[in-house]
């Protein structure tokens, strides 16, 4: 740990060219731990995903009781912190003698995370569809959940493209919190570079920061691109 | 007999909308339901595919009672087509896609079946050439043209009409009433709420005026066009003559 200081002010440190050259070699490390930061985001959005549609399609359409259910499950993980949620995730399993990697406890916490902002954001699209389209639906015979397949979700989902990529954004860079319990992803690989070599620490965050703005506008751009492929004439211009 | 209602009562909280009505409907007949706003015309129609679930009376299709708390009313409103004032074609899908859907989901037909079946629909109202259309795509006679090939794919038993050409512009009404016009001659039963006083005179076997919730009077149209008995009757068409401007 030469020349980290703990639990003071960083040590001035002059950094020149030549540091900031030398960086540039760390990157593949860097890269490696990026490579794990996408795995925890393919992951939580996942999650995020099938718990978040579930979610809103109870909140919009389930009796009663399930319908205060799924306000109180989107409130509660919408509420309490992610360091936390990823701290109860990772050492709570372990209390029952189940044990699971810090990945897995990382999805899980940020997963549960988004399907609390997901189901909003679904939830509002649905609430969006006019009523005539449930009824033209259930005229034809269509069953209750058989409306909310194939006419209310398709179109709710294609109305919540541009929320949804606002939410990849968000969790993107959320997946840096996993280093709080030991994920071996972007934010530790350049904790490990300042480690071995102080004077490093300063360039690894900043060309950490770089790679996530490019991640982040190429997550865009793709999204953007899906937005306008998906596009159907009339729907979006419903809203 | 295909259709039979009886006492059919629908409140909305404490509105009583329909002060049981009954009527019936033979196979291949045509009635249309006409009177003011706000009389329940369509709430009835909507209590018949029990879109709204009626508060009292009963319903028959044939011989099964549509009201029974034990009938599938999925497999009930797959034989009863509903075509909507706003159409309420499904806006995600094409032209082609809004008529298969049924097929595909309800009726459960392969997907070769359902787009033949479908497009020979789309034919028949005047439509395969727009079969890749989007509903926005679409002239407001178009789409009501595309929801009525929607109804008709499922090859129903009946079909209810709920003001189809109300939403149209003037100059759309006309290609709609023609499709219409033609399946009642080609022996559809079909009940239709409607102001076209002239689609009714031309087309309907029996004309049932209706006001706040209850049937004032029915029968044939010449006789009720030319003296009906009840006033309410003579006053309504009266001023729909004044304001369509006579019958069209």
């Amino acid at each position: 740990m030469e020349g980290e200081a703990l639990g003071g002010l960083p040590r001035f440190w002059p950094l020149t060219w030549e540091h900031w050259l030398r960086v540039w070699t760390r990157l593949p490390p860097l890269l490696e731990g990026l490579s794990v930061n996408l795995a925890l985001l393919g992951g939580l959005l996942a999650v995020g995903f099938v718990l978040g549609v579930l979610v809103a399609i109870l909140e919009v359409y389930a009796p009663r009781p399930l319908r205060i259910l799924a306000f109180v499950y989107a409130w509660v993980f919408r509420s309490i912190p992610e360091i936390l949620l990823l701290l109860l995730l990772w050492f709570g399993p372990a209390q029952f003698g189940v044990r699971i990697s810090p990945f897995t406890a990382a999805v899980l916490a940020l997963g549960l995370r988004s399907s609390a902002y997901q189901a909003e954001i679904f939830r509002a699209s649905l609430q969006a569809i006019p009523v005539g389209q449930t009824l033209a639906a259930r005229a034809l015979g269509l069953s209750r959940l058989g409306a909310i397949r194939f006419v209310l979700l398709p179109q709710a989902l294609r109305l919540s493209l541009a929320g949804w990529g606002n939410e990849f954004a968000v969790v993107l860079k959320d997946t840096t919190l996993a280093y709080a319990i030991g994920v071996v992803e972007v934010m530790r690989q350049a904790r490990y570079i300042g480690s071995r070599e102080f004077p490093l620490t300063l360039p690894a965050f900043l060309l950490v920061a770089l790679l996530f703005l490019l991640v982040t506008y190429a997550g865009l751009f793709l999204l953007g691109k899906a937005e306008r492929k998906l596009r159907i004439p009339g729907l979006e211009a419903r809203r | 007999m295909l259709l039979r209602v009886e006492d059919l009562h629908k409140r909305y909280g404490k509105e009583e909308v329909l002060k049981g009505v009954s009527l019936f409907l033979d196979r291949g007949e045509t009635k249309v339901i006409i009177g003011p706003s706000g009389t329940g015309k369509s709430t009835l129609l909507r209590c018949l595919n029990r879109l709204a679930e009626p508060d009292q009376g009963r319903i028959w299709l044939e011989d099964r009672e549509i009201t029974s708390p034990k009938v599938n009313i999925n497999l009930i409103r797959a034989q009863i087509g509903f075509v909507f004032q706003d159409f309420n074609l499904f806006t995600h899908l094409t032209a082609l896609d809004n008529v298969r859907l049924g097929l595909l989901r309800v009726r459960r037909l392969s997907k070769k079946e359902a787009t033949a079946r479908a497009m020979r629909e789309l034919e028949r109202v005047g439509l395969a050439d727009k079969a890749q259309a989007y509903p926005a795509e679409l002239s407001g006679g178009q789409q009501q043209r595309v929801s009525i090939a929607r109804v008709l794919a499922m090859d129903p038993k009946l079909i209810l009409f709920d003001e189809p050409t109300s939403a149209l512009d003037p100059e759309l009404i006309g290609e709609v009433l023609t499709v219409m016009e033609d399946l009642a001659k080609s022996g559809m039963t079909m009940l239709v709420v409607t102001h076209e006083m002239g689609f009714a005179r031309r087309v309907a076997d029996e004309i049932i005026f209706m006001e706040k919730g209850v049937i004032v009077e029915q029968g044939p149209p010449e006789q009720l066009f030319r003296s009906p008995k009840h006033p309410r009757t003579a006053e309504f068409l009266r001023h729909i003559a004044d304001l369509y401007g006579g019958e069209r």
